[in-house]
Parts: C-alpha cells; sequence; structure tokens
C-alpha cells in the first residue's frame, strides 16, 4: 500500500461552484520515494499539499474522494489529531526560509520546540537532539549556531534550518516546496544533494514541489506534469524527459534555453513557445484546457476533456498522446 | 562593427555605517572590470547574489557614479560630460529590470509610459509619439487595444515586453537587462527571450544581460562575465568558456546548474561553503575559502586577470588544475 494516496482531489476558492485551482487530482506516494510535481505558477502545485497539510483556510474548499496518509484519512481529521501528525509523520520546508523562521526565537528555540511537541524531550536531551539535528544539515560551527537568531543567519543557513526542523521528528513524508527557488546555484546544490542523502539515510518519501525541470531531471524518480490545476503527465524519470507524451510536457522542455545550445550560434536561434498564457478563472475552454494552445490540437479536443489515460510508460491526459517515435529529434 | 560601450577599470566602492561609535567600513562592491561591447553583441555577466552585477548595472546605467574607473558610451566619455551632455548619454542606455510589477507606473496607461521617453527627449509631436508608440507595441507583439490599459491588467509576461518596448524607444545603442526573465514562467521566458533576440536583430542594440541562470545565459550570449564578490574571475567567449571553463568558480557554477540531460564532459565539482562577507573579505583570492585548489599563495597573494586561451582569468593555478 502506498504512503499517500490522493484521490480526485478539488480545491476551490470562494463559492462551491468556482473554477477549481486543483481539479481532480489523483496522486500517490510509496514509501521512501522521490516524487516531483512540476508545473508554472498558478498549476495548483502548492495548493495540492496545502490541502494535504490541511493549511486551507476558509473561503477554501477542499474535496476528495480519498486522501490517506500512512493510514490515516487526512480529510477528516480535527486540529489535535492533525496536530499530531502534521509535523511529525508529514513535514514540510518551505519556499522562502527567511519567512519560514520565527524572527523572534532563537534557531535552537524552534528546533527544540518540535522536539518537545512531538517527542516530549526536554531540556539538555532536546538541546543536545536539536545540536545533533544542526550538524546532520551540515552547519558549520553548528553549537555556536544554536544561540543564533534568524536574522543572523544567510539564506542557505535559514533553509538548513528549516530543514532541521522538518526531519526533528523523522517525517514519514517530506514535502519540500520550491526549497531551492530563493538560494544561489552552487547553495542549491548544495541543499538538493543534502536533501537527497536525508531522504537516502532516513528512508523517507520526498515530494519535490519546483518549477525547474531540470532539477527535476537530477534528483526524482518519478515525475507529476501539472497544468491549470490538472495531472496532464504522469511519468518516471528520464523516461518523461526522453520522450513525453503530454504536448504540454513537450512545450515546457522544448521551451528550455538548454536544448537549444549547440546547435546554433548564439543568438541565432529561437526558443520553441507555446503561443499565449495559462487559462484564468473566467476564460477555461470547454475542451481540453490546453487546447487553445496546443499545436497539435484537433476537433475533439476542443469539445471534450480528456481524461488521465494510462498508458505504457506512464499517464497522460490527451487523446492523441505523443508516441516515442513523432517526438521532434533533438 | 562598433564599439557602444567601453568600460576600463570599472569600480565602485560604498562606505557603510556599523552603528554610532565604530568608524565606517567600505564595501568594494565592484572592483576593476574592463570590458568592450560591439554592436549587436551580448555580454552576459553572471554570479552569485552580491557578486556585483548589479551595481555594474546601476554604473553602467549613469544611476551610479563609478568611484574610479572610465566608461565609454558609443566613444564618448561619461566622467566629466556636462549636465546636457549627460542627458545625451542617457538616451544611449536603457535599461530592463527583473520585476515587471514593480517596473511600471501603476497610475499610467501603458500607452502613455511608452511615450513618455519619447515625449522628454524628442520634439515630436502628439500625433508622431502615438504613431512610434503603436509600431514599437506591435514589434513587442502588444495589440493596439493595449495603448489604453494599465499595467495591472497584464501578465507577467506582457508586462515584460511593455518594459522593454519602453526600453527600446528611444532605439538605445546600449541595453541593460538585469535578471529580465527570472520572475516568469518557463514558457513565458522563452517568449521574452525570442522577443530579445528579434529586438536586437532589428536594432542592432548591444545587449548586458545580467542573469544568475546559466542555461539562459548560454543561450543569449556571445561573450561572458564570471564574477565573485565584486571582482571579474573569468571573460571570454560564450562557447569556449561553457565548453572549457578555466577558473575553478566558473567550473563550480558549471558543475553545480543542474541539467535535464547532464552533459558526461560536465566538470564534477563540488564546493562547500557560502559567499564571504564583503565587509571583511578573505585576504587573497576571495575565492579560496571554498576553493578546492586553494594552497598558500591563493590565501596571501590576489591573483590578477591574465590572459590564457584568449580568456582572461584570475587564477593562480589554472594551468595546474585545466588538463
Amino acid at each position: 500500500m502506498s504512503l499517500l494516496d490522493i484521490r480526485n482531489l478539488s480545491v476551490r476558492f470562494g463559492a462551491a461552484d468556482a473554477t477549481p485551482v486543483v481539479d481532480g487530482l489523483d496522486l500517490s506516494v510509496d514509501k521512501g520515494e522521490v516524487l516531483a510535481i512540476v508545473g508554472e505558477s498558478g498549476s495548483g502545485k502548492s495548493v495540492t499539499m496545502m490541502a494535504l497539510m490541511g493549511l486551507i483556510d476558509a473561503p477554501g474548499i477542499v474535496q476528495a474522494d480519498c486522501m490517506q496518509f500512512d493510514g490515516t484519512d487526512m480529510l477528516r481529521l480535527k486540529g489535535r489529531q492533525r496536530r499530531h501528525i502534521v509535523g511529525k509523520d508529514l513535514a514540510m520546508v518551505f519556499q522562502d526560509p527567511m519567512t519560514a523562521l520565527n524572527p523572534s526565537y532563537t534557531v535552537g528555540f524552534q528546533i527544540e520546540e518540535v522536539l518537545r511537541q512531538h517527542l516530549g524531550l526536554k531540556g539538555k536531551a532536546a538541546r543536545a537532539r536539536a545540536l545533533e539535528l544542526l550538524e546532520r544539515v551540515e552547519i558549520p560551527g553548528a553549537a555556536s549556531r544554536l544561540d543564533a537568531y534568524p536574522h543572523q543567519l544567510s539564506g542557505g543557513m535559514s533553509q538548513r534550518v528549516a530543514i532541521a526542523m522538518a526531519i526533528a521528528a523523522e517525517p514519514k513524508l517530506l514535502i519540500a516546496d520550491e526549497p531551492t527557488t530563493a538560494l544561489d546555484v552552487t547553495i542549491q546544490a548544495q541543499i538538493m544533494e543534502l536533501l537527497l542523502n536525508l531522504q537516502r539515510d532516513q528512508g523517507m518519501a520526498l515530494v519535490l514541489i519546483t518549477h525547474d525541470l531540470a532539477v527535476v531531471a537530477e534528483t526524482a524518480q518519478r515525475v507529476c506534469v501539472m497544468y491549470a490545476g490538472q495531472a496532464v503527465e504522469l511519468g518516471q524519470v528520464p523516461t518523461l524527459f526522453d520522450a513525453p507524451s503530454h504536448p504540454y510536457t513537450e512545450a515546457l522542455l522544448k521551451a528550455l534555453p538548454e536544448r537549444s545550445v549547440g546547435e546554433h550560434s548564439a543568438g541565432a536561434s529561437r526558443l520553441a513557445t507555446l503561443p499565449g498564457i495559462v487559462p484564468g478563472r473566467y476564460d477555461r475552454p470547454i475542451g481540453c484546457l490546453l487546447s487553445p494552445r496546443c499545436p497539435y490540437v484537433q476537433e475533439r479536443c476542443q469539445q471534450q476533456r480528456p481524461a488521465l489515460a494510462p498508458h505504457e510508460r506512464g499517464a497522460a491526459r490527451c487523446f492523441f498522446p505523443l508516441q516515442p517515435t513523432t517526438e521532434v529529434a533533438r | 562593427m562598433s564599439t557602444v560601450l567601453q568600460a576600463h577599470e570599472l569600480t565602485r566602492h560604498y562606505s557603510v555605517s556599523r552603528g554610532l561609535f565604530k568608524p565606517a567600513a567600505t564595501v568594494q562592491a565592484l572592483n576593476g572590470v574592463s570590458f568592450s561591447l560591439q554592436a549587436g553583441r551580448t555580454l552576459a555577466v553572471v554570479g552569485e547574489s552580491g557578486c556585483g552585477k548589479s551595481t555594474l548595472a546601476r554604473a553602467l546605467t549613469l544611476i551610479e557614479e563609478p568611484s574610479a574607473g572610465s566608461l565609454q558610451i558609443a566613444g564618448r566619455e561619461v566622467a566629466g560630460a556636462s549636465k546636457a551632455e549627460r542627458k545625451q548619454l542617457r538616451r544611449d542606455v536603457q535599461m530592463v529590470f527583473q520585476n515587471p510589477y514593480a517596473s511600471l507606473n501603476p497610475r499610467q496607461k501603458v500607452g502613455d509610459q511608452l511615450a513618455e521617453p519619447l515625449l522628454i527627449n524628442t520634439d515630436l509631436s502628439r500625433a508622431e509619439r502615438r504613431e512610434r508608440v503603436q509600431a514599437m507595441m506591435q514589434q513587442v507583439g502588444l495589440r493596439p487595444e493595449h495603448y489604453q490599459r494599465y499595467p495591472h491588467m497584464f501578465s507577467g509576461g506582457q508586462r515584460q515586453r511593455i518594459a522593454l518596448a519602453r526600453a527600446m524607444m528611444l532605439q538605445p545603442k546600449v541595453l541593460v537587462a538585469d535578471e529580465p526573465t527570472s520572475a516568469l514562467d518557463v514558457s513565458i521566458q522563452a517568449q521574452v527571450l525570442n522577443l530579445f533576440m528579434d529586438l536586437q536583430e532589428e536594432f542592432d542594440t548591444g545587449y548586458v544581460f545580467i542573469s544568475h541562470n546559466l542555461a539562459v545565459v548560454r543561450h543569449v550570449a556571445d561573450d561572458v562575465l564570471v564574477m565573485y564578490l565584486g571582482r571579474p574571475v573569468e571573460m571570454g567567449a560564450s562557447e569556449s568558456l561553457y565548453s572549457r571553463p578555466l577558473h575553478p568558480y566558473t567550473r563550480a557554477l558549471l558543475s553545480a546548474t543542474p541539467a535535464i540531460h547532464p552533459d558526461p564532459d560536465k566538470p564534477r565539482m563540488k564546493i562547500s561553503g557560502e559567499l564571504p562577507n564583503p565587509l571583511n573579505p578573505p585576504s587573497g583570492c576571495a575565492f579560496h575559502k571554498r576553493c578546492p585548489h586553494a594552497d598558500e599563495r591563493c590565501r596571501a597573494e590576489r591573483p590578477e586577470l591574465r590572459l590564457i586561451d584568449a580568456r582572461q582569468v584570475a587564477c593562480h593555478h589554472v594551468e595546474r588544475i585545466v588538463d
């Protein structure tokens, strides 16, 4: 049985008939797996995980057929029970480390708080474990950093502290929401390596939410590509990158500057683009959500919405999924 | 081919107060940057936060005076220019900023914002200005009815198009773009990058393209300048720099950049540690604390830029590191 099982999740803001921000999403995560959710801004990747953590407040409406985490139905949990799971077995690292930490308390206090709440550790034991955690996330001079306030740390160090807090109670699933977007590239490489080492050593599952396809290609085992609130393609790495089956995935990959290099001299080539922008709240097409922008669009796409259909390499929400051979030669 | 921008040993230091009873400290934000840019070419400036790329942009666009060094725009010296001459020089250097949400006036119609450079710098009539604005709007892919709209009615990508159109209104010789696509999604980034390329071909503008995204830089740049803690560490033609980086920092940057299809020849080099405090930079080579190849000499003596394989590199040990 998988660790996390989400079936037909919808999240709306406002009225019950409002356009869903997340629309009929199915997702499962196995124990010890690294799953990446990729998509552009507004595709619903963060909201999905916020719904799982129970972080969506009124007027947000969360509906699902099933939202099971480690045998617990997360949909029907009430406050106290939820707090026993969230932060302990299910932890999250956020994008901006500067705002994820409380500026008024020392780093040590904030880590000890997790240990006190979830593991009942107190006093010297908590402090020793906090120090151990700071060393685990490779903070230099960890002992002296316990008494530092977040403003005394750099962005990379703050993110390490946030990770230390998230792994303090040895979670079964760690959700990292754009954990390196605010960081420089050499620091990004350090943080990604740290997350993967932790994932491997502790055997925890990792859900990586990101917009950066290259990060996904180097870290994840499985990918879910989202577009306008729907999962449009599921697949394994690197199969999905070598032969995408949904036109949107293909377009995302083609739009990367990295791919165009080598064929032309600098600046002479143009990147392949999808025309237009993501449909908004009021201009969602009747048919496939990508139909106004899709280069392969057919009449059927404009009238019916495709469902996520499994195929031999994964699953794609497309009536006419691309075959490996139809992919334009790179 | 004409040189549109020439910088020689451009330097900018800031004095920062450290409190009432302590002497002010000096941050050497920019140190000894020299380059020349030809019309229709692109120079990319790469580096991590705090490396001085934005300070360089501010010096190039005459927003700030350099503390030392000289700058020539289209063959004219900036230092010592009179007020009227400066106004003329400013016409020739325009800028596009990172955040298109903050760089457009929310209370002014897009058409008026595009016409403003013409209003200030030319004596065109209202009808002529409008005509020029309409032509430029079409060129950057905006529709005529967008003239009367306000910035909040546009998406991020469209706003960056507007910002680019505004910068190009006076057909500047140089365009300085500071992280112009960092705030955009991948598919929108591709559209905006294509537009940059189209306009460069059309107007033969020289671009100074500041970015931390090495994949984007590789796509747009002819030449690349890599900076670390305010100093240039490597500069050279883009293709050769990417295929054979010489400076350890350049190698580390390229190695840290993730790729969809990782290049098997890519240098694999992990560096530890973070950027040093610019108020208290390390002795000798600024990179020595993170560099795996550092030795005594690096700690004691700062490497100057040297010419190696038609490239400028500031490292004592290039020959030893690169085989």
